[in-house]
C-alpha cells in the first residue's frame, strides 16, 4: 500500500460545508409535491385489550384524508424485519396493546397540525390488563406479557450459545471447585445496567411516494440501514426489491435507534399507495422515547472467584436482559454481542447465562455498544470490587489476568478468536501518561483534607467489524426475512471521463464522516485530489448492496471493499497510462493527480487523459475493456477486536452527593487510523454517552408501565457544562482481518466509560464503607449511599 | 394572521395560522430548512435563531410573536462565499458530526461571541448549555468557538486541523 499524507492524516471533512450553512438535506427538509402528514394514536396503557376504535369524528374533520387501524393493514402481516424469536410487532395494534406508546391508529391529513388534531378525536375503548415491568417479576412468569408464552424468550449460555456448532466444556465444575480452595476469595454483586433512550438529536422521519404507474415506491427515511428497509417493504407489499427505492439522506445521529425497520416506514408506503399522494411522518421527541427502540436494561449478578494475589480463577455472570414487549431487528442478539466480550481482556474461566426477558415496555435493541457496554460494565465493576477486597491496585489485578500479546490470536471462552491485542502495553501507556502514582498521591492527599476524590479505571474489548459471512450467515442472518444476508461490505470506485472520481458505498454516515474517510482511502490509492472525489451513499437502488452503519463495522468492512476496488482501478489505469506513455504498467506511479513513469516525473499523464482513453475503447491496448471502475464485495475472515483503557478522576461533594468529573483519559486501540481527527471525535462522543449513562440518563417506567422520561427535560442528556475536555491517546495494534488493518472506533468510547466513572465515584467513597452505587449516579443516590454507609 | 418578518435581511409578509410556530414558519413557509426541530420542548436548541440580536429557540415562539422582528438564521450568517468565523471554526475543529444540532449550535455561539468576544472554556460551555449535541461530547465544539473567537478578534487561532487534535 502506498502511503501519502492523505492516509492517516488530519483532513477537514468533506461533509461540513453544507452542514454548517444549513444546506444539508435531512428527511424532514425534503418536500414532495402534494404531500400529506401522519399522526399516530398511541396506547396510554402498557397492557390492555382494545374493545373498540371509533374513528368517525376524526374522519369528519376538514383536511383529514384517512384514518387507518389494524383492520386496514393487518393483511400486510407484521413488520417482517424482526428476529423471529418471541412476539412480532404488528404494524398497528391488533386487539391488544403491549406497551405504552404502541401505535393503535394512523391519521393522514393535509398537514401535521390537522393530523394531530384528528388523532385526538380518535376514540379507543381500552380494557386495561395487568402489566409486568419489573425484570425479576417478569422472570417468574407470574404475569405474562403474551398469553401462552414464557416471558423468557431464550437464555444465552457461554459454552453452548450456537446450538450444534459451539459446544464447549461447561466451565462451572472447575469454577465451583476453585471456590473450595483454601485461598479462594469470592466477591459477588448484583448490579443494574439501566435502560437508556438513544436520543439522536434528529427525530426519525419518513416520507413515501407510491407510483402506481411505475409500480414502484420511494421512501426517504432517517435510517442507518436503507437496504434492509427496502427489503422489508418489498416483502410486505409483495413487490420486487428493485421496485423499492429507499433513500437515507443526511442522518442526524443514529446510535442504533435508526438501525431498525419500523412499522411507520411501512405504513407511510401503505397510505401513499391507498391515497395516491406522498405521505410524511416526523416523530415528535415524546414519540421518540417510546416508539423508537431503547437500549440496555440488564439486571444481574457478577461473581469473581480469585486469590489474594489477584489471580482470577473464575468469572460468572448471570443476567436478565430486558427485551421489551416485541422483538425487533436484533433484540435477542444484543445480549449475545455482550457474551462475545464478556471475559474482556482476560484469560479467565468464565460462565455466562444471559436470559432474554419480555416485559410490557418498548422494545430494546442496539444502542451504541449494544451488549458490549453492559458486559464490560459487569466485568470491570466486579474486578474493582475484587481488587478492593484483596487490597490490590486495580491496575495490577487487571495486568495479572491479561491475555499476553504472544497468545494472539486467542480463542476466547465462547469459542471465537480474537485477532490481535497488546493489553498490558496499552494500559501501561495510559498509566504513564496519566502519571498514575502521582494521581493516587493527589487523591490521598485530598482525602486527608476531607475531600472525596476518586480514580476509576476500566479496560475493555470490543468486537466489531461484522462480519464474517460464516458467522453472520448462521447466527445473525436477516436473510430469512428478506434483508441483506451476510454482513458484507461493498464499494464502487469509478473514475469519471473528466478524471474526477465517484465512490459509491453500501453504508452511509450518521455523523461518522464516511465521505471524508472513504475519499482519503481512494485519494491515497489513486493520487486523485480529495476535492475531486465524491462519495455517495444511502440509496438502496444506486448504492451497491449494503448492510448499513452499525456495530463499528463500516470502515473495517465497507472501507476494505473500497480499498480493494481502488486497487483494481489503479491496476487498470496503470495499463492504460503505460500504453499512453509507452512504458510498462508496472513502472507507473500514481500521485499528484495523474500517473508518471517511475524515476521520470516529466513522463506523465493526468487522470483526465487516462480516463479519456478508458472511455474511448478504440484507444485502449488490445484486450482491455472500456470504462474505469471497479465494484468489490468484501467479506472479512473474522470480526475485529478493538480494545483500550480508560481512566477518570472525579470529586464527590460529601454534602450533596454531586459528582464532578475532573479529568478523563482514554487510550484506545482501533488498529490503523485513517483520519485521527475523526477517530478522536468518535471517541469523544462515545465517552460522553458512557459518562451520561453513569451519571445522568435513565429511562424510567413506573410499575404500571408508564414511561416517565418522555422529554429531554425528564431524560437528562448531558450538556456542555456537565462534561470536561477529554484527554486521548492511542496504541496501534493492527488487525489482519482486513487489508486496511483497521478495527473500528464508533462504540469504543461508550464501551469503556460508564464503569470507569462508577469505579471512580465508588473509589471516592469506598473508605466510608460504600461498595457500590447503581447508575445513574445522581446526587441524591450518591448522597444516600454515603449516609447509609455512615449509618 | 398577517406577519411581517425580516429574515436574513429579506422582508417577508405572510398570512399564517396563529398557532404556527416560528420554526415551522421559517422551514415551511420560507423554505429555510437549515433551522431544525429536535425536541418540541425548547430544550435541545437545534431550532435556535437570532431574533433582534438575541438567541431564541424558534420552537417556543409563534410566528406572529416575531412579527416586526429581524431574524438571522444559519443560512444568513456567511458573507457571500465567505463563511462566518463560527462556521469556519466548526469546520476547522471538527465541531460537528451528524450536523443536525449544528445550525442551532452555530447561532448560539454567534450570539455568545457577539456579547463576549473572549470567552473562557467555561463561559463557552455555559453559553451553549441550551444546545444539545449527541455526537461530539462538546469537546470540539468548545474548540470551535475558541477558534471563532480568535478569528473575530483578528488573532491567529491556536486550535484547528493544523494543530494537534488529541489533547
Amino acid at each position: 500500500m502506498s502511503t501519502t499524507s492523505v492516509m492517516g492524516g488530519i483532513v477537514r471533512r468533506k461533509e461540513d460545508p453544507a452542514l454548517i450553512q444549513g444546506k444539508g438535506v435531512y428527511v424532514d427538509d425534503k418536500k414532495f409535491h402534494g404531500e400529506l402528514s401522519v399522526a399516530f394514536v398511541r396506547s396510554p396503557f402498557a397492557a390492555a385489550t382494545i374493545e373498540s376504535i371509533d374513528t368517525s369524528a376524526a374522519e369528519a374533520l376538514d383536511g383529514v384524508w384517512a384514518v387507518y387501524t389494524s383492520a386496514d393493514v393487518s393483511h400486510l402481516g407484521p413488520n417482517p424485519a424482526q428476529v423471529p424469536v418471541g412476539a412480532l410487532r404488528p404494524l398497528l395494534a391488533e386487539g391488544v396493546v403491549k406497551h405504552v406508546g404502541e401505535a393503535v391508529a394512523m391519521v393522514v391529513a393535509s398537514d401535521r397540525y390537522i393530523a394531530e388534531d384528528a388523532a385526538e378525536l380518535v376514540f379507543v375503548d381500552y380494557d386495561p390488563g395487568e402489566a409486568v415491568v419489573d425484570l425479576k417479576e417478569a422472570f417468574t412468569d407470574a404475569v405474562k406479557v403474551h398469553a401462552d408464552a414464557s416471558n423468557t424468550l431464550l437464555t444465552w449460555n457461554g459454552n453452548a450459545w450456537w446450538a450444534g456448532v459451539i459446544e464447549l466444556p461447561d466451565p462451572q465444575p472447575a469454577i465451583q471447585e476453585s471456590k473450595l480452595r483454601d485461598d479462594a476469595i469470592v466477591v459477588s454483586l448484583e448490579m443494574t445496567n439501566q435502560r437508556l433512550i438513544p436520543t439522536a438529536i434528529e427525530p426519525r422521519a419518513v416520507i413515501a411516494e407510491w407510483n402506481d404507474g411505475y409500480g414502484s415506491v420511494e421512501l426517504w427515511t432517517s435510517s442507518q440501514i436503507p437496504h434492509a428497509v427496502a427489503g422489508a417493504i418489498g416483502i410486505t407489499f409483495g413487490i420486487a426489491s428493485n421496485k423499492v427505492r429507499v433513500v437515507a439522506p443526511e442522518v442526524g445521529g443514529g446510535f442504533g435507534v435508526k438501525l431498525n425497520v419500523y412499522p411507520d416506514e411501512i405504513l407511510v408506503c401503505f397510505a401513499s399507495k391507498q391515497l395516491g399522494r406522498p405521505v410524511r411522518w416526523t416523530e415528535t421527541r415524546r414519540e421518540a422515547a417510546f416508539s423508537s427502540i431503547q437500549g440496555r436494561g440488564w439486571l444481574g449478578t457478577a461473581t469473581i472467584t480469585g486469590t489474594s494475589e489477584g489471580k482470577i480463577l473464575g468469572y460468572e455472570l448471570e443476567v436478565m436482559c430486558d427485551m421489551g414487549a416485541y422483538t425487533h431487528n436484533f433484540t435477542v442478539a444484543i445480549p449475545l454481542l455482550g457474551l462475545f466480550v464478556a471475559s474482556g481482556q482476560y484469560d479467565i474461566p468464565t460462565s455466562y447465562k444471559l436470559h432474554c426477558v419480555t416485559t410490557n415496555t418498548m422494545t430494546t435493541d442496539a444502542y451504541r455498544g449494544a451488549g458490549r457496554p453492559e458486559a464490560a460494565y459487569y466485568l470491570e465493576r466486579i474486578i474493582d470490587v475484587f481488587s478492593r477486597r484483596i487490597g490490590m491496585d486495580p491496575a495490577d489485578v487487571r495486568k495479572a489476568n491479561f491475555w499476553p500479546p504472544e497468545a494472539f490470536p486467542v480463542q476466547v471462552p465462547i469459542g471465537l478468536t480474537m485477532d490481535s491485542g497488546n493489553y498490558a502495553e496499552n494500559l501501561d501507556s495510559l498509566l504513564d501518561r496519566v502519571g498514575y502514582d502521582d494521581l493516587k498521591a493527589k487523591r490521598d492527599a485530598a482525602r486527608s483534607e476531607g475531600r472525596l476524590l476518586g480514580i476509576g479505571l476500566s479496560s475493555y474489548v470490543e468486537v466489531c467489524g461484522f462480519g464474517p459471512s460464516v458467522l453472520v450467515g448462521t447466527a445473525f442472518s436477516w436473510a430469512s426475512y428478506g434483508l441483506p444476508s451476510a454482513f458484507n461490505g461493498s464499494g464502487v470506485v469509478r473514475v469519471q471521463p473528466d478524471g474526477t472520481c465517484t465512490v459509491t458505498i453500501g453504508t452511509g454516515p450518521s455523523g461518522q464522516g464516511h465521505e471524508t474517510t472513504w475519499a482519503q482511502i481512494v485519494s491515497d490509492g489513486l493520487g486523485i485530489p480529495m476535492d475531486n472525489i465524491e462519495v455517495h451513499h444511502g440509496d438502496s437502488l444506486d448504492s451497491p448492496m449494503g448492510v448499513g452503519t452499525f456495530g463499528s463495522r463500516s470502515i473495517a468492512v465497507d472501507g476494505s471493499a473500497t480499498f480493494e476496488a481502488t486497487g483494481r482501478v489503479r491496476e487498470k489505469a496503470a495499463v492504460i497510462a503505460g500504453h499512453l506513455l509507452e512504458a510498462a504498467a508496472d513502472d507507473m506511479v500514481f500521485e499528484d493527480g495523474g500517473a508518471h513513469v517511475a524515476g521520470s516525473p516529466d513522463r506523465a499523464v493526468t487522470w483526465a487523459e487516462i480516463a479519456l482513453s478508458a472511455y474511448q475503447p478504440h484507444t485502449l491496448p488490445e484486450g482491455v475493456e472500456g470504462g474505469l471502475e471497479s465494484s468489490v464485495v468484501f467479506s472479512p475472515p473474522n470480526a475485529t477486536w478493538p480494545f483500550g483503557s480508560h481512566m477518570a478522576l472525579v470529586e464527590v461533594d460529601p454534602e450533596t452527593g454531586d459528582v464532578d468529573l475532573l479529568n478523563y483519559w482514554a487510550t484506545d486501540d482501533c488498529g490503523n487510523v485513517i483520519n485521527p481527527m475523526i477517530v478522536d471525535g468518535q471517541v469523544h462522543g462515545g465517552i460522553a454517552q458512557g459518562v451520561a449513562q453513569a451519571l445522568f440518563e435513565e429511562a424510567i417506567y413506573d410499575s404500571d408501565g408508564n414511561l416517565l422520561t418522555t422529554s429531554m427535560i425528564d431524560y437528562a442528556l448531558p450538556s456542555a457544562e456537565n462534561l470536561p475536555m477529554f484527554s486521548l491517546d492511542r496504541t496501534v495494534t493492527p488487525t489482519d482481518s482486513n487489508p486496511l488493518g483497521v478495527k473500528g472506533i464508533g462504540e469504543a468510547g461508550t464501551i469503556g466509560s460508564a464503569q470507569t466513572i462508577v469505579n471512580a465515584v465508588v473509589d471516592a467513597v469506598a473508605h466510608l464503607g460504600v461498595e457500590h452505587i447503581e447508575m445513574p449516579l445522581r446526587p441524591k443516590r450518591v448522597w444516600q449511599a454515603i449516609q447509609d454507609a455512615r449509618g | 394572521m398577517d406577519v411581517q418578518i425580516t429574515v436574513n435581511g429579506v422582508d417577508h409578509s405572510s398570512d399564517v395560522e396563529p398557532r404556527t410556530l416560528l420554526v415551522h414558519y421559517l422551514r415551511e413557509n420560507l423554505g429555510l430548512t437549515g433551522t431544525h426541530v429536535g425536541c418540541d420542548t425548547g430544550y435541545c436548541g437545534a431550532c435556535t435563531v437570532i431574533v433582534d440580536g438575541r438567541s431564541v429557540k424558534s420552537c417556543t415562539m409563534f410566528a406572529v410573536q416575531a412579527s416586526g422582528a429581524s431574524i438571522r438564521t444559519v443560512e444568513g450568517v456567511a458573507d457571500g462565499d465567505e463563511l462566518h468565523p463560527v462556521q469556519e471554526g466548526f469546520w476547522e475543529c471538527h465541531g460537528l458530526q451528524c450536523g443536525f444540532c449544528t445550525p442551532g449550535m452555530i447561532m448560539s455561539s454567534i450570539a455568545l461571541l457577539e456579547s463576549n468576544d473572549s470567552p473562557t472554556d467555561e463561559e463557552i460551555r455555559h453559553g451553549i448549555e441550551g444546545n444539545q449535541c449527541r455526537c461530539t461530547g462538546y469537546h470540539n465544539i468548545v474548540k470551535s468557538v475558541q477558534y471563532a473567537g480568535a478569528k473575530m478578534r483578528g488573532e491567529t487561532p491556536e486550535v484547528g486541523v493544523t494543530a494537534e487534535v488529541s489533547s
